[in-house]
């Protein structure tokens, strides 16, 4: 890693991180406080403000670019979002038929 | 560390390599390696929440027993310690290491708060009677929720014997690299927190 301030981020970056990390924190927990939104839009206001505050994380604190050690940090990370989303993903799928066709609760 | 006498003159011995591949470097990667490993484990533990997340078995659902005010503090905490370990890492590229320890004593006291958060709201519920024994979605609710305590209070651990090290040894080739992946570590554990705060405590809370 190289020992310039880009590769650990500047004091303006963190910052920046910090900041959008506690507006993205307060959205959503204001929306389900409040009730304000319909239960649709609320799930989707958890969904996108948290996508969003993981990128922001990984971009401003963890400094993660497809450049470091050669794209090698990026490619593995892409590759374990591929395994979560076969485990994460397949298993709701699985046990969601397995529900129906049992049909408990 | 036997690596080290090579990592200070990597770039004179072998001027066509690039000068981040370093020891220092490959400590690093090897360390993000791991975390994508313990990512898969706390997947593993989302998706057996969100398949046993109706498996109540009579006792209480998420939204009769969180306690949102205050889980929205915890997570405050570990956002914060966050930052200040950034500045603690910044701290360390301009070789001030009174400061290094000043900014991770910080950070351990925030993380020491949300572990104090969780720890109360765990002895909260077991004493109602919602210990992981009374349904499924309790076990996976401790399950998940707990292991990423437990990550933290590794993390913890590790912040003093880094603390240490900076004491005895101040900064050097064999510090540096391990400030760098306790760094990666404790962001790790930030964003795992936002998954668990997002689908685990605001979803279930609807």
């Amino acid at each position: 890693m190289k020992d310039s301030p880009t590769a650990h981020g500047s004091v303006k970056s963190y910052v920046t991180g910090l900041v959008l990390s506690i507006v993205l924190t307060i959205i959503p927990f204001a929306a389900v406080m409040s009730g304000a939104l319909s239960l649709n839009a609320t799930v989707w206001t958890i969904v996108i403000t948290a996508v969003a505050q993981i990128l922001v994380q990984l971009v401003m604190f963890m400094h993660m670019d497809t450049k470091q050690e050669e794209g090698w940090n990026f490619m593995s990370f892409v590759f374990t979002l591929i395994i979560l989303g076969l485990v994460v993903g397949g298993s709701l799928w699985i046990m969601h038929h397995l529900h129906l066709n049992l049909s408990i609760g | 560390m036997a690596s080290e006498a090579v990592s200070n003159h990597d770039d004179h011995a072998h001027p066509e390599t690039h000068d981040h591949h370093d020891t220092g470097s490959i400590k690093v990667f090897g360390f993000w390696v791991y975390l994508m490993s313990d990512l898969v484990i706390f997947g593993t533990l989302f998706a057996t929440f969100a398949v046993l997340l109706r498996g109540t078995a009579g006792g209480p659902d998420g939204s009769e027993i969180f306690d949102l005010p205050l889980i929205l503090a915890g997570t405050f905490a570990l956002l914060i310690s966050s930052f200040t370990y950034g500045m603690a890492v910044l701290a360390m590229t301009a070789e001030k290491v009174d400061k290094v320890k000043k900014w991770l004593w910080i950070t351990f006291v925030l993380g020491a708060a949300f572990i104090a958060m969780e720890i109360y709201e765990f002895q909260h519920l077991i004493h109602l009677g919602y210990g992981p024994d009374r349904s499924a979605f309790l076990s996976a609710f401790f399950t998940l929720v707990g292991t990423h305590g437990l990550h933290v209070t590794f993390g913890l651990v590790w912040i003093l014997v880094v603390l240490y090290q900076l004491r005895t040894k101040g900064l050097n080739d064999m510090t540096r690299p391990r400030i760098l992946c306790l760094s990666l570590f404790w962001h790790f554990l930030d964003i795992v927190w936002i998954c668990v705060f997002s689908f685990v405590y605001l979803m279930g809370a609807l």
